[in-house]
């Protein structure tokens, strides 16, 4: 069952990871995500949001939105050494161009090694099994596959 | 896999017809059992390759193939330098990710009273895991002459030795590195990373050799049965992943300028001929120089780590090969010579013997071939063939490929038994993360034997020694 915050979900993939976000609009879609990116390393529960980071991005796409908004996270994540467990991320819609941009705040903490056991470091966002979609009970789920 | 789309051609080779719009057919090397065990996707994966513009003789996929994104891992394929297209996706994430091994000049009696000191010590003195960073930090100017020089910026730091140079590809260094196309931000991502192992599959192991199938070679080599050996697996860490994920962008749109029709996004490429083609190979060529000056400096931890519990040990550079890597190198093609750019995406390069890239060392037998097991499974050395070069442009496996995804890899295993598990077996475990260690759990991968078996008996690559673990520090 999708709640208003929606839900997140890993998919199969043999070597590495589908992270999927569920959610009852794009920008929550979004978020879960992101989470779903999170609990690829940690269990995002142990993760405190006590330390917020801005980010911002641009695509011609939806759908490589999706990649870069994961991208930036994973960069974010990996020179400022923390791990984020809460999103807020806002879509605006298409400029003249096409473009799409996103506006985000991630919360997080830095890394733990000892609470919060960080499993492997995620390399980045691909496009395979790349999605961007409604179900059809108006869901909008949004997916690809991360390298571990 | 559905073997009833293939054609057999022997025990070991096995054939997906090319049909349109495939310009090759794909060429599998391994036996039945192993190719029931890979994915559908791979052949879907192959068959989107062989379509691509530019590309010889046929796609190959090597025993330890599985699904990845885009190109297979265990995945080869060469196009042509004229018309031709590269593919950062065809490279993967973690550029040039490889393995080196060192003899260590010891043997197993040697280590066994303070096994458990070394553990220890190496794992407090190697950085792993994540978040982990090391105790360089480049500065801008360094950073680039660091992408610049490879293993021989290292050594030149004082981080290893000359003679260590001649045993990695290329000399330690690749030529035709462009820095200033590597983004700030992968450089910032790179800046406290440098003699960092990374996490997932990536470790440092002390191994003891414990049988040897071709004495000749193994005596090339400088090994023997009871010898103590250190290997690395580790890569271009976070700027190396920075390059894929920035030109992987940039080749989206650049396949859609070219008017290049993808199958997969993840296939983006660009002719090699183009702006953007040539700056991703120059930006992939100082991230492969990032990964071996990466290696380099683990190898001085290393060796500084032995060198405080045991003065006696001496590491000696065996060899250091890369997996993920696009080089141009010449194959002949229907009898003629041409230059070709290769992707080998966790494939490893194998030249026969007489190949002029290798070392005086290694030129009468072969190119050292090293193939990375789990923490729990044997490693294996092996060797160039000169077959090699017409069975898969000299290429062969690279590791044991996972069998299981890390999902059913947790919901069956459990860190905390596993190290204690693997200690009754006389392996020393150390690792910063518990569930790391499920994740990579040794029956989560193929058995490494049955691959190393596979790329023997189809001539890619033939067995010299095998290798057990004593001791495994993972990220």
């Amino acid at each position: 069952m999708t709640t208003q915050l929606g839900r997140w979900e890993h998919f199969y993939h043999q070597a590495d990871i589908g992270v999927r976000g569920i959610g009852p609009t794009l920008d929550k879609a979004f978020e879960q995500a992101a989470l779903a990116l999170t609990a690829v390393i940690t269990d995002p529960a142990r993760v405190r949001p006590i330390q917020a980071v801005e980010i911002e991005c641009e695509a011609p796409r939806v759908s490589l939105l999706l990649v870069d908004w994961l991208n930036r996270l994973i960069y974010e994540m990996a020179t400022r050494r923390m791990i984020f467990a809460q999103f807020e991320v806002h879509l605006s819609p298409p400029d003249l161009g096409g473009a799409l941009s996103l506006h985000a705040l991630a919360w997080g903490e830095p890394v733990d090694p000892l609470r919060h056991q960080p499993a492997v470091e995620v390399k980045g966002a691909t496009y395979s099994e790349l999605e961007v979609k409604q179900d059809p009970q108006g869901h909008w789920v949004v997916q690809c596959v991360v390298d571990v | 896999m559905d073997t009833t789309r293939l054609t057999q051609k022997s025990a070991f080779e096995w054939w997906l017809e090319a049909s349109p719009p495939m310009r090759v057919p794909g060429i599998l090397y391994a036996n039945e059992a192993l190719l029931r065990e890979m994915d559908d996707k791979v052949l879907e994966q192959m068959a989107n390759v062989a379509s691509l513009p530019g590309i010889v003789q046929a796609v190959y996929a090597m025993p330890d193939a599985h699904w990845g994104y885009g190109f297979p891992i265990g995945g080869v394929a060469a196009f042509r330098e004229d018309d031709g297209v590269v593919s950062a996706g065809g490279v993967g994430f973690d550029i040039s990710c490889g393995v080196r091994t060192m003899h260590t000049g010891l043997t197993v009696e040697d280590i066994e009273p303070i096994k458990e000191d070394l553990a220890q010590g190496l794992f407090r003195h190697v950085p792993a895991g994540v978040g982990s960073i090391g105790k360089i930090h480049l500065e801008p100017a360094e950073m680039d002459a660091m992408l610049q020089g490879g293993a021989e910026w290292a050594v030149k730091q004082g981080y290893g030795r000359p003679e260590d140079l001649e045993r990695i590809e290329e000399h330690g260094r690749m030529e035709g590195a462009r820095p200033e196309l590597i983004s700030l931000q992968a450089k910032r991502r790179q800046a406290d990373e440098m003699g960092t192992l990374g996490s997932g599959n990536h470790y440092l192991e002390v191994q003891q050799v414990t049988e040897v199938f071709d004495t000749r070679v193994a005596e090339a080599f400088g090994v023997a049965v009871g010898d103590v050996l250190v290997s690395i697996h580790s890569g271009s860490r976070g700027l190396g992943h920075q390059v894929a994920t920035d030109y992987s962008r940039q080749m989206v749109e650049a396949a859609h300028k070219y008017g290049l029709e993808l199958a997969d996004l993840e296939l983006a490429c660009a002719p090699i001929q183009s702006e953007e083609g040539q700056a991703y190979l120059g930006a992939m060529r100082a991230a492969i120089n990032c990964a071996l000056a990466n290696r380099q400096i683990l190898t001085h931890l290393a060796r500084e780590a032995f060198a405080y519990l045991l003065p006696r040990a001496d590491l000696r550079l065996i060899y250091d090969v890369s997996h993920n890597t696009a080089k141009l190198e010449e194959h002949l093609i229907e009898g003629k010579p041409q230059r070709l750019y290769v992707h080998r995406k966790g494939a490893t390069r194998a030249f026969g013997p007489g190949h002029p890239a290798l070392p005086e060392a290694f030129r009468a037998v072969g190119q050292p071939v090293l193939i990375g097991g789990t923490m729990g499974t044997a490693s294996y050395i092996l060797v160039g063939t000169p077959e090699g070069e017409a069975r898969s442009l000299s290429s062969s496996c690279h590791g044991a490929g996972r069998a299981m995804s890390r999902h059913q890899a947790l919901k069956q295993w459990r860190g905390k038994e596993l190290v204690r598990e693997l200690g009754q077996r006389g392996i020393i475990v150390r690792s910063p993360s518990p569930r790391g260690v499920a994740e990579e759990a040794p029956g989560a991968y193929k058995d490494v034997t049955a691959v190393v078996d596979a790329a023997h008996a189809a001539g890619l690559s033939r067995k010299v020694a095998r290798l057990e673990p004593l001791i495994c520090i993972k990220g």
